[in-house]
């Protein structure tokens, strides 16, 4: 493990933070400073460039305008491809997931995605808003995934890309498979914080980040109190 | 102990029959409610008045001189005081309970009987149709920001609604916020606007131009938008120091019982809109300094030697007031996620709970366990609590700031008698 300090960007905060998508990037700062590891968060906005030195990064959602001018700056800057080509961990939570792909839909009008993950969105004929709540894929060895989904996209995966759950309550990609992961990016939709109710999530990334094999366990007295409760209340699909 | 059923609290002439008896129904279930301890009745007379004729709406409001005031936050507050200053010139009908879809303006006209002058708190996604309903005279806007993006529309959208509409009426004056860049482009339409400058304190729905789609940068108070013309215009009214400074330049001490800056802001709205109707402050600021609560805000009880001080908390914008307004005491922070809360707690993470780390905190509602990891991250200490007696029990005589989100905010002031 590296000595230096764990570098942790937020992607545009100016675009893409339409709901409490602060939460992850704080939550993972706490959870590395419980554990003594050194870590740094940088928000880095729309009009600087985006270093591609960092060990995680993160992009939240937002509306169609800022989802489409995000993808075209991140496509323009090529810093966030650099450092996923270096190994870097992304988190995309809903309009920062769809842009992950190859492409999306944003004001009716079919956008190029940054081709990170294999995948293509579009929009469903509903509106996805609710308990979400799926089985994650057993490779990543991670408990049931808990979230709040507010989304009008379905997204489609390729041949590259794995769900990175089987929905049991809620929508998520089509209803059966919920975000997808590939490498070191995970991708989904539950929105906003989502590593509140599923903190066994971020302590996958900042074990990505680390290298280290396991890490020391933090009381989640209050974190398995709010999962459970939000497990029982998701109704089932 | 019900009020009349007959047709005697509606003295226009000219309203058709089938108004007439709806009106009465309407009035009759809404007295029903109250006694049955169901609620204010502030919506239950207007759902069946509205059922019994679909434009009764329309009915009430014509012969009136009406302002409706509308925004995310501080829309109660502003239509108290605005119908405080207004009252200057004659009796006005108000939906002060907070009831602010078309059955609660339905019920609030219906209970008032005719009177020359309303103000009407809208819902900010009901403001096209209530505009369409009521033919006002002014419309008020006051802020656009996130709140339960779940089920509302977004920040962008509602917007280009209140636009739309507003563009097809340039006969209303609009008083609108000159520091929101998504009110300024929502009144870009209207030939008749007066701007005030109350204050922005949430940025965070308006970095992107809503014309244009370019960033807007903001420096010393003033903002615009990098790739198109929008703009801040120059406020008429503007919140100085404990002050209101008018369109002829005059500075104006508000005092009020309410406390915050926010409220000053909220005074200055009010004070904007009744002028429009020719209400000079000087008259006015003497009725706003009379208003103490508003349906329960910032109502103070004292039960078993603790001074309960309610601060109502909606949305980020609403809860970085709240700890601006809260004294250093002990503090009960109440959440829920039912419908009219939304169902989506995202948003405690746009708030930033450090000012309370230097003061006892209780934690309950149906979900605290969402408020207890948000404090965790945030290095607040918390006790949870299971009930507001509890809470009560549980912190020293003197006093108790109680913040809490809608559905919340209602079930403590049930257990304090509905307190007003």
């Amino acid at each position: 493990m590296s000595t230096e300090a764990l570098r942790i960007v937020w992607i545009y905060p100016d675009l893409l933070s339409t709901y409490g998508d602060r939460g992850n990037l704080l939550i993972l700062a706490r959870r590395a400073a419980d554990r003594g590891i050194p870590a740094e968060t940088y928000e880095v906005r729309s009009d600087q460039r985006m270093p591609h030195t960092a060990d995680i990064y993160l992009i939240g959602g937002g509306e169609d305008g800022p989802q489409s001018l995000a993808a075209q700056r991140l496509i323009a800057d090529g810093g966030l491809h650099q450092a996923v080509a270096q190994g870097a961990a992304v988190l995309a939570i809903c309009a920062g997931y769809q842009l992950m792909g190859h492409s999306f839909f944003a004001k009716g009008a079919k956008c190029p995605g940054l081709g990170l993950l294999d995948i293509t969105s579009d929009r469903g004929e509903t509106r996805a808003v609710g308990e979400l709540r799926g089985d994650i894929d057993p490779r990543l060895g991670l408990p049931a995934l808990t979230g709040f989904e507010n989304h009008g996209g379905r997204t489609h995966l390729g041949a590259h890309a794995a769900p990175l759950a089987r929905v049991t309550a809620g929508i998520g990609n089509d209803g059966q498979t919920e975000g997808a992961w590939a490498g070191k990016i995970l991708g989904t939709y539950s929105h906003g914080p989502a590593l509140a109710r599923n903190p066994a999530i971020a302590d996958l990334l900042l074990r990505w980040a680390t290298g280290a094999d396991r890490l020391s366990p933090l009381d989640d007295t209050w974190a398995d109190r709010l999962r459970n409760e939000r497990l029982a209340a998701a109704s089932p699909a | 102990m019900f009020e009349s059923g007959t047709l005697g609290g509606v003295t226009d002439g000219k309203m058709p029959l089938i108004a007439k008896v709806a009106t009465s129904v309407s009035k009759t279930a809404a007295a029903l409610s109250r006694a049955a301890g169901r609620g204010d009745g502030s919506v239950i007379g207007g759902w069946i008045g509205l059922k019994i004729d679909p434009d009764l709406l329309t009915h009430l409001a014509s012969g009136r001189a009406v302002a409706l005031v509308s925004g995310t936050n501080g829309k109660t507050t502003t239509t108290r005081l605005t119908a405080a200053a207004v009252g200057v010139l004659g009796r006005v009908a108000t939906n002060s309970f907070g009831a602010n879809m078309p059955t609660g303006h339905t019920s609030a006209l219906a209970k008032e009987g005719h009177t020359p002058f309303a103000v009407l708190e809208v819902d900010e996604h009901y403001l096209p149709e209530v505009i369409d309903a009521t033919r006002p005279k002014v419309v008020a806007l006051l802020n656009l920001s996130r709140d339960q993006l779940d089920r509302a529309k977004e920040v962008a959208m509602m917007a280009q609604l209140w636009k739309t509409k507003l563009a097809g009426h340039p006969e209303i004056k609009v008083v609108a916020n000159s520091d929101d860049p998504m009110v300024v482009w929502a009144a870009s339409g209207s030939p008749q606007t007066t701007w005030f400058s109350a204050g922005q304190r949430w940025l965070d729905d308006s970095f992107v131009c809503p014309e244009s789609g370019h960033p807007i940068e903001r420096a010393q108070g003033d903002w615009w938008c990098t790739g198109c013309p929008l703009r801040r215009p120059r406020p008429q009214w503007v919140v100085e120091d404990e002050g209101v400074i008018d369109p002829r330049g005059d500075w104006h001490l508000v005092k009020l019982q309410l406390p915050g800056r926010v409220n000053i802001g909220n005074a200055a709205t009010a004070l904007a809109v009744a002028a429009e109707f020719g209400v000079r402050p000087i008259e006015a600021l003497p009725r706003l300094n009379r208003v103490a609560s508003i349906a329960g805000r910032y109502a103070q009880v004292d039960r078993d030697g603790r001074n309960i001080r309610l601060l109502l908390a909606k949305n980020p914008a609403s809860w970085l007031e709240a700890f601006d307004m809260a004294d250093q005491a002990p503090t009960l922070l109440s959440i829920n996620a039912r419908d009219p809360d939304g169902l989506d707690t995202s948003w405690l993470y746009d708030v930033d709970f450090s000012p309370l780390r230097d003061r006892p905190v209780l934690i309950t509602g149906d979900r605290a366990y969402d408020l207890a990891v948000r404090l965790q991250v945030n290095q607040v200490p918390f006790r949870h609590v299971q009930s507001f007696d509890e809470a009560l029990r549980s912190v020293p005589p003197g006093r108790l700031e109680v913040i809490a989100n809608y559905t919340a905010f209602q079930d403590i002031r049930a257990e304090l008698d509905r307190v007003n």
